[in-house]
């Protein structure tokens, strides 16, 4: 059974739509990342589950009951903010033991499940500091522990991490993945953050415009983008027109503009059904810059010239142009990036395109 | 001159002008006044030049002045109670309204815009013999001859929230405004409900705005002269009445003086436990 599920979610403030027949089914203890744009709908579909907005259309349930119409304060779930949201007047340990009061728990029972859940998020020593007196890292440590405290049936977690400063943020994102996975609670993640999507999440739900774009694991998500949203938002692509000339079980022949017929494994073309128009999708950090006289391999190779270089220490990323066409590509450094201006030899493989259908 | 020391001297130099202000139209004056009240009004009217405490023994020792203080005091209470009341919900509701808080914030302003006295003296059109209240009921039937609604402690009371309830609101909404309204979902997520959260999180952390409010309403309520002379009767004579009575009427300044004074101490003292115990910055805060 789903531990939270929406059917056919629409929400409208007035005249926009803000979320479009969304349905999704997240299964018990995994977690799952709402991703996309500022505007995509995604804390509008959290604040949806968590009770802070009602559906316009749709059903939302959690373990199997519909809660549409359940008042947030009975829902039992976690929900942590992006600026902390702790109460300023009271102690962490007041804070984390709030949810507590509306439960029936012993006064000594509390004191030990605020004791466990300050040990969990590594802060066992500041239960009598005010969340003034702590970091942002710490605060948002504490904002957890007060939502994990009351064992809710589901976690929900709005940008949390998009507050703290970008060393932190990478620090809490493992601790956060590692608090989540040993408690073993349901997690809905919002964020725009695609590193954090990526690194996080057993599964990703790629939206925009209040649309669900694609779901499915970050790796699969990430290899074969349902569309050119997806493919754009996530990492860094070159999207190439081309016609899709022929498709059997194994490879989709693609004829692709300026560059030529290209052979895509089918596994990597499993949007696309039909001969006509479509894109090769191929990340920057696929196509490899070579020096024009380095010897010739099985990839594909073309000869371009490098416009721009962006360095960036142990990588860099080169702006390119082939004919009519402007690449990217983000290739780690071997002695010293290429010179603006210089020819360059540009290689990639088929295998490592996909191939999307013309939407 | 060094630049230390000339950025040392700066803000004495910017402050110079409020600085003499001050001292030249507050505290010389006051210090008349103290003076003045250890001064003794002759028979003949002439003022007397001395250390005399018969003032100080007559202020503090009357009963009629004690009495007159209490009611003060009682009034003041009150109005600050019934502004606190009335002024909390409005002022939520501005903090929590969207898009319109500048229309909203601008018709708690509007009032200002007339005197003070003006406003005062509007409630003798409402509440008069011939006022507009009066009309009406007899109008509809209701009743035959015009009630007497004006004149008393309640229309004191009434006058003094009219002028006082938008200094209220004005500060409890700058305390709401600065609580992240998150923390109502938070709460509220964690099992409580609406009005459990208000109580636990918004009402606790608005109370300094609630309390700035307070004492503006207090001070300035306990302090009025105009209002009970407008729309009190010979009896709910306030102690700024006193004072004006003795000042203006009967031109016993050193008494006047005295009886100044003791109301000076105690709003004075009033503020200081405030200060002592929130501090004057939400004080300013809502009047900035």
């Amino acid at each position: 059974m789903s531990a939270v599920s929406l059917t056919n979610i629409v929400k409208r403030f007035g005249k926009v739509t803000a979320v479009h027949r969304m349905s999704m089914d997240i299964s018990d203890g995994s977690f799952v990342t709402l991703l996309g744009p500022s505007g995509c709908g995604k804390t509008t579909t959290l604040r949806m589950i968590a009770g802070l907005l009602d559906p316009t259309e749709g059903d939302i349930t959690i373990k199997g009951n519909r809660i549409n119409d359940v008042p947030i304060h009975k829902r039992n779930l976690g929900l942590v903010f992006q600026n902390y949201a702790l109460f300023p007047h009271k102690t962490v340990a007041e804070n984390v033991a709030f949810g507590l009061k509306y439960r029936s728990v012993s006064k000594a029972d509390a004191q030990k499940k605020v004791r466990d859940a300050l040990e969990l998020v590594q802060l066992p020593h500041v239960g009598d500091r005010y969340p003034k007196e702590l970091s942002g890292g710490q605060q948002q440590r504490i904002a957890l522990a007060r939502a994990i405290v009351i064992e809710p049936d589901v976690l929900l977690l709005d940008e949390p991490l998009s507050a703290l400063d970008a060393n932190l943020r990478e620090d809490m994102r493992v601790e956060l993945k590692r608090i989540q996975h040993q408690i073993g609670v349901t997690t809905v993640f919002v964020t725009h953050d695609q590193s954090e999507a990526l690194a996080m999440s057993d599964k990703l739900v790629v939206m925009s415009n209040g649309v669900v774009e694609q779901v499915g694991a970050p790796e699969e998500v990430y290899n074969t983008p349902a569309s050119e949203f997806v493919a754009r938002f996530l990492g860094t692509s070159n999207i190439l027109d081309g016609r899709c000339t022929g498709l059997d079980g194994s490879t989709v022949a693609l004829d692709v503009n300026g560059i030529g017929p290209i052979q895509v494994p089918r596994d990597r073309a499993p949007h696309l059904s039909a001969e006509g128009s479509a894109k090769l999708v191929l990340r920057a950090e696929k196509l490899i810059v070579a020096s024009s006289n380095a010897p010739k391999d099985d990839r594909i190779d073309l000869t371009g010239s490098v416009e721009a270089v962006d360095y960036q220490g142990q990588a860099a990323r080169y702006f390119l142009r082939i004919g009519d066409h402007r690449l990217q590509a983000i290739n780690m450094i071997d002695d010293h990036p290429f010179a603006e201006g210089e020819t360059v030899s540009l290689r990639f493989r088929p295998r490592d395109c996909a191939a999307l259908p013309e939407t | 001159m060094g630049i230390e020391a000339r950025e040392r001297r700066q803000p004495w130099i910017l402050l110079a002008p409020a600085l003499t202000s001050v001292t030249l139209l507050l505290f010389v004056p006051l210090a008349f006044i103290v003076v003045y009240s250890f001064w003794l009004r002759t028979a003949t009217g002439a003022d007397q030049v001395g250390f005399y405490l018969d003032n100080w023994q007559e202020a503090l020792g009357d009963p009629f002045y004690r009495d007159i203080l209490f009611s003060t005091l009682r009034i003041a209470a009150i109005t600050t109670v019934v502004c606190a009341v009335m002024g909390y919900p409005a002022a939520y509701f501005i903090a929590r309204s969207r898009g319109n808080k500048a229309i909203l914030l601008l018709m708690l302003m509007l009032p200002f815009w007339i005197s003070y006295i003006i406003r005062t003296m509007s409630w003798i059109n409402i509440l008069g013999v011939s006022g507009a209240l009066n009309w009406l009921l007899q109008t509809l039937g209701i009743i035959n001859e015009p009630i007497q609604m004006l004149y008393n402690e309640t229309t004191v009371i009434l006058g003094l929230v009219h002028f006082l309830l938008p200094f209220m609101i004005l500060n409890v909404y700058v305390a709401l405004e600065g609580i992240d309204i998150s923390l109502e979902d938070a709460a509220c997520s964690l099992g409580s409900t609406r009005w459990q959260s208000f109580l636990e999180v918004t009402l606790p952390l608005s109370l300094p705005g609630l309390a700035a409010g307070g004492l503006l309403c207090f001070v300035l309520s306990a302090g009025t002269y105009i209002t009970p002379l407008v729309l009190g009767g010979p009896r709910d004579a306030m102690f700024a009445n006193l004072v004006f009575e003795a000042v203006i009427t009967q031109l016993n300044w050193p008494l006047g003086s005295a009886l100044s004074l003791m109301l000076l101490a105690i709003l004075g003292g009033l503020v200081l436990i405030y200060n002592h115990f929130l501090g004057m910055g939400q004080l300013m805060k809502g009047l900035g």
